[in-house]
């Protein structure tokens, strides 16, 4: 069973297109990098998988569980960061991890058992008892991280997670985040940053709202850098990444 | 514990820690029933006078008579202000955080509602005891009473809030509807004059009054206040409830392929 299977999906905003038949499935226990240009579809594609928006054509199984006629099962085995922070910025990481379990309905000592083990996983517990305001960006990342782990999903969707960040502290989280997915996590990264991507990792390259590539990354760049082929299949100028 | 009952106090436990840290909110929240409760009063009580009305058994003062009134001012401001963090929540992305909760959309709307509520319940009984201290009381049995109806006319103001916010999406186009919204309701409800106050000068006037739901809310409170129960108020009340909530559950419901819905990018 895939972890994540999307079929033939497609979302329109009014007249614009933004996905237009999207199909691909995640292995489990892989880390998979959704590489597309700003505006390819990405961010759409992560509210469809969210349920923050719904489409009517198309299906999204999330562990088995199909988004729109089992909403809850499939969203209780998802994590989510979202490219925007969504931080008590004055209440502290503990709190706001306690905050977190509860949505998902944790409370008590296993609430807090699971939120150590989190913290733990990011190398963060021992800023538990600090306000998140005091943490730099990278460690404001890593605690969104950690807080996504908490109700232990099967699946870890990130949304450009590194926008904003340093060069050090994007290439922790992103080495993170790679040692999760070797932990057994399905992993799926959007980024349109080249650099944040293993030779074999897979990578779905979406543009303009179609998928326009899904394998290896290794086996996409074909023995060339991946940016170039990227580039190329993309159509767009070469920039520094 | 029961998942509905954790988010249930966790969501209204993060607002209250909310509301308590930001000092100013609490201040101006209490700052303002007083201006009118010491100022506005005292200069009313001179014009206008007030006749024997249920639910009082004898001559009032104005400032007994306003009192109920602020106690709604109070919370139709917090609902408007509860709202307004839903704004501010989906702008700054806490928003997608509840709403991809694995826990009922309706359920976790509730939640913020009643959040809101005891906040609002708690600026409202500080009020009351800063009242009490200059001297406007009413009978201690009321204090008590007065905590249901205070309950539902704040999931009632609450509530349109929340609909309020779930056809905004920007901050500033908040700040209109705050005028709109706010300023209508209470200048043109039971809160400050009497209902026969108000035919006086124009029957036109009344009817809107009449019709308006924060006049029940405020009326509601009036009662309760005073041992009494009012029951056209209570099923008014009741039914904005139920109308508002509803429509706003239709609001934060994200509808296929339209891009209509909150929370979405």
């Amino acid at each position: 069973m895939s972890a994540l299977d999307i079929a033939q999906v497609s979302y329109s905003y009014g007249e614009r297109r933004a996905l237009d038949d999207v199909s691909f499935a995640l292995a489990p226990g892989r880390f998979s990098a959704l590489l597309g240009p700003n505006g390819a579809g990405k961010s759409t594609l992560f509210s469809l998988l969210t349920r923050l928006t719904v489409t009517g054509q198309g299906r999204i199984r999330i562990a088995g569980h199909d988004i729109a006629t089992d909403p809850r099962a499939a969203l209780s085995k998802i994590g989510v960061v979202f490219q925007q922070p969504t931080l008590d910025l004055d209440m502290t990481v503990a709190r706001n991890m306690t905050y977190f379990a509860a949505l998902h309905g944790l409370s008590g000592r296993l609430a807090q058992a699971r939120i150590d083990a989190a913290l733990d996983r990011l190398d963060m517990r021992e800023r538990s008892r600090e306000k998140v305001r005091a943490l730099n960006g990278g460690h404001r990342r890593r605690m969104e991280i950690a807080r996504a782990l908490v109700h232990n999903p099967e699946v870890l969707l990130l949304d450009e997670p590194t926008v904003g960040l340093d060069t050090a502290s994007r290439r922790a989280i992103t080495d993170h985040v790679h040692e999760l997915a070797g932990g057994g996590l399905t992993v799926f990264w959007a980024t349109h940053l080249v650099d944040e991507i293993a030779p074999q990792d897979d990578v779905v390259i979406l543009h303009r709202g179609r998928v326009l590539a899904h394998d290896r990354a290794e086996t996409i760049a074909a023995g060339k850098p991946l940016t170039d082929v990227f580039m190329a299949m993309t159509g767009a100028e070469k920039t520094p990444v | 514990m029961n998942p509905y009952l954790t988010s249930l106090i966790a969501i209204v436990t993060r607002e209250s820690l909310r509301f308590i840290n930001q000092r100013s909110r609490f201040l101006s929240a209490l700052v303002r029933p007083l201006v009118w409760l010491v100022v506005f009063a005292a200069g009313f009580r001179a014009a206008l006078g007030l006749s024997i009305i249920p639910p009082y058994e004898t001559y009032i003062t104005y400032e007994v008579y306003i009192v109920p009134g602020l106690c709604g001012m109070i919370q139709l401001f917090n609902g408007m202000q509860s709202s307004l963090s839903l704004v501010y929540d989906q702008e700054m992305g806490s928003m997608r955080l509840l709403l991809t909760s694995p826990l009922p959309r309706w359920w976790l709307l509730f939640c913020k509602l009643v959040a809101g509520v005891a906040v609002s319940i708690l600026q409202v009984y500080v009020f009351l005891a800063i009242a009490a201290a200059m001297g406007i009381t009413m009978p201690p049995a009321g204090y008590l009473l007065a905590l249901p109806a205070l309950v539902l006319s704040g999931l009632m103001l609450g509530a349109l809030g929340l609909l309020l916010s779930s056809t905004i999406k920007q901050l500033e186009n908040f700040a209109g509807v705050m005028n709109f919204v706010i300023f209508p309701m209470f200048f043109l409800s039971t809160a400050l004059y009497p209902l026969w106050k108000m035919a006086e000068s124009s029957q036109l006037l009344r009817d809107i009054c009449a019709f308006n739901p924060f006049t029940h809310a405020v009326e509601l409170i009036r009662f309760a206040l005073y041992q009494s129960f009012n029951g056209w108020a209570l099923l008014w009340v009741v039914l904005c409830l139920v109308l508002f909530f509803g429509l706003s559950l239709v609001g934060y419901t994200p509808t296929p392929g339209t891009g209509r819905g909150k929370g979405r990018s």
